[in-house]
């Protein structure tokens, strides 16, 4: 695979790649796939008609990985992109996507990317999606990206999405929706600075019986940033649904958090939690008096906190 | 080891100026173990807090190591050998005990060398190195690992405020060994602890008492113990521990 400097270093931030990955992949930059790989159980296929893939995943298939990452290093390059995820029946699989945006020039470069997954009846799926930009142009780097989970009966899906840094301007989708026994696990993690604006914006419908969810989003605003988050959990049975979300504020940073609970089932229990604020003064003291300058302090607080 | 000359700290209540510490003067010498007590509003806190450099005096200066670091913030102070335990220690979402003890070290410890530390506060060591510091924690254990980040640092001069405060009895035997092993360690090492256990007061070296932020006496503690006994300023454990939660 012919990957520039730029591009590996990319591919390292968002999925963690230094070779081709094991299993099933499709690595995507500037708009065309630069590899791509299917294994016995998995079959990627691009789609006709549209930017994108069908990715089926054959029921049973237990501990395998579908790496789907995309690099952008092309300053203008503006993509929307479809990524479907069939998961069959008692599989227990990990995805692994991401973004990466290098612009260096000074035209807007944007990738929205639209995922769905069908979740099968009683499988498993971990997802991890990070964005991250870097470059030095003056065009922004967007990113879009909708992320729709159809979860079958006593399904289980765990997904991590995280943004690193350098994204000017994202609006996150997600919903999800819910049938019986099965279990929505989501953690988040925010990191704007600058003059970026995030937005985060969450549906979680539970149809089930027993179905529940946990939604915590952790956020970072620096510099003259801003967020949104909109946290939204639907009981529409006898489910359980949690959602956090938890923000350090920073310099002129800005956050808005819109928590919503929607039951109309009365064995719906649903709980939020929200909570912005700054660095507790006692947190730098604490680790000053271990010899950090407060600046030191300040970023072991934030790693710890975006862990 | 450390002087402290002429020190003063006063706060603006209401549009008044209360002074809250008034004019000490000491010194602790190398290799001493000193128990500053006395009763609750005292300054003994504060001056814990003034020594670390989370207080900056009013007026009056404190030498370590014959520099004078008046105006060293608590980053120089902790660099310089200065180490500090929180009477209330402070929570932090995400970062685990392996890493708050790391900071400490300043350098990457293995795990087993941070177990060392936590065995040394006993807590179970692999039940907590990868615990987050956060309220999932008990305030006895919060306080417990609180006590290992300050072994952590191995620092020339320690200073404990209140560490009896939210521990339960078992802990708190088991923290007279710890002030007694940090002596072993190094011979010329100074601790300075800020309590009002006659335990505690029981393996000082000295004892120096302050009432109305002022220093009103100090001696060996076989001559200022007995002149204590039954005060608020010697309290007895149990009694004490259920105080802890109290904040002077």
């Amino acid at each position: 695979m012919n990957l520039n400097d730029t591009e590996r270093f990319l591919l390292k931030e968002i999925a963690d790649l230094t070779e081709i990955p094991a299993g099933a992949y499709n690595i995507r930059s500037d708009s065309r796939s630069v590899g791509r790989q299917s294994s016995p159980n998995i079959d990627i296929m691009p789609k006709e008609g549209v930017s994108g893939l069908d990715i089926f995943i054959k029921a049973g298939t237990k501990g395998e990985t579908v790496h789907i990452p995309v690099v952008m290093t092309q300053s203008g390059l503006k993509e929307k992109v479809y990524n479907d995820f069939f998961i069959g029946e008692d599989a227990d699989v990990e995805i692994v996507a991401g973004c990466g945006i290098d612009n260096c020039g000074a035209h807007d470069s944007q990738h929205d990317g639209i995922h769905r997954f069908y979740v099968g009846r009683g499988s498993r799926m971990r997802y991890v999606e990070k964005h991250y930009g870097s470059g030095s142009g003056t065009g922004k780097r967007i990113l879009n990206p909708v992320t729709e989970v159809y979860m079958d009966e006593g399904s289980c899906a765990e997904m991590e999405m995280v943004q690193i840094k350098g994204v000017d301007d994202t609006v996150r989708t997600t919903v999800a929706d819910l049938k019986t026994g099965a279990k929505l696990v989501v953690r988040e993690r925010l990191m704007t600075h600058e003059q970026q604006r995030a937005e985060s914006v969450y549906t979680v419908n539970l149809n089930g019986d027993d179905s529940t969810a946990d939604i915590v989003s952790r956020g970072v605003a620096r510099g003259s940033s801003y967020q949104r988050l909109d946290l939204k959990i639907v009981g529409n049975a006898a489910c359980k649904g949690h959602t956090e979300c938890d923000s350090i504020i920073m310099d002129d940073g800005r956050i808005l958090a819109v928590p919503a609970l929607e039951a109309n089932n009365v064995d719906a229990s649903l709980v939020h939690e929200a909570a912005i604020g700054k660095i507790a003064g006692e947190q730098l003291t604490k680790l000053m008096t271990l010899g950090l300058t407060a600046a030191e302090a300040e970023e072991q607080i934030i790693n710890g906190f975006l862990r | 080891m450390l002087r402290i000359e002429n020190l003063s700290f006063a706060v603006d209540s209401e549009g008044q100026e209360k002074e809250i510490i008034r004019d000490i003067s000491l010194d602790i010498p190398d290799g001493r173990l000193i128990v500053i007590t006395g009763p609750n509003g005292g300054g003994k806190s504060t001056l814990a807090k003034l020594i670390a450099g989370i207080e900056r005096p009013t007026a009056g200066h404190i030498y370590f190591q014959d520099h004078d670091v008046t105006e060293w913030d608590v980053t120089e102070r902790a660099r310089a050998g200065i180490a500090f335990a929180f009477q209330q220690p402070v929570r932090f979402k995400g970062i685990q005990v392996l890493d708050l003890i790391r900071l400490a070290a300043g350098r990457e410890l293995s795990v087993s060398e941070c177990c060392v530390y936590l065995s040394q506060v006993g807590l179970c060591a692999m039940e907590y190195i990868n615990r987050e510091v956060n309220a999932s924690l008990s305030g006895g254990e919060l306080k417990r690992i609180e006590i290992a980040t300050v072994l952590a640092r191995n620092s020339l001069l320690t200073v404990f405020d209140e560490p009896e405060a939210g521990i339960d009895l078992w802990s708190f035997n088991n923290l007279i060994d710890v002030f007694q092993d940090l002596r072993r360690e190094i011979s010329n090492r100074s601790i300075l602890i800020i309590s009002h256990q006659e335990r505690i007061l029981n393996i000082a070296d000295e004892i120096i008492v302050l009432r109305d932020g002022q220093l009103v006496n100090r001696g060996a503690r076989d001559e200022v113990l007995p002149t204590l006994i039954g005060s608020s300023s010697a309290v007895l454990p149990c009694k004490g521990i259920r105080k802890g939660a109290d904040t002077e």
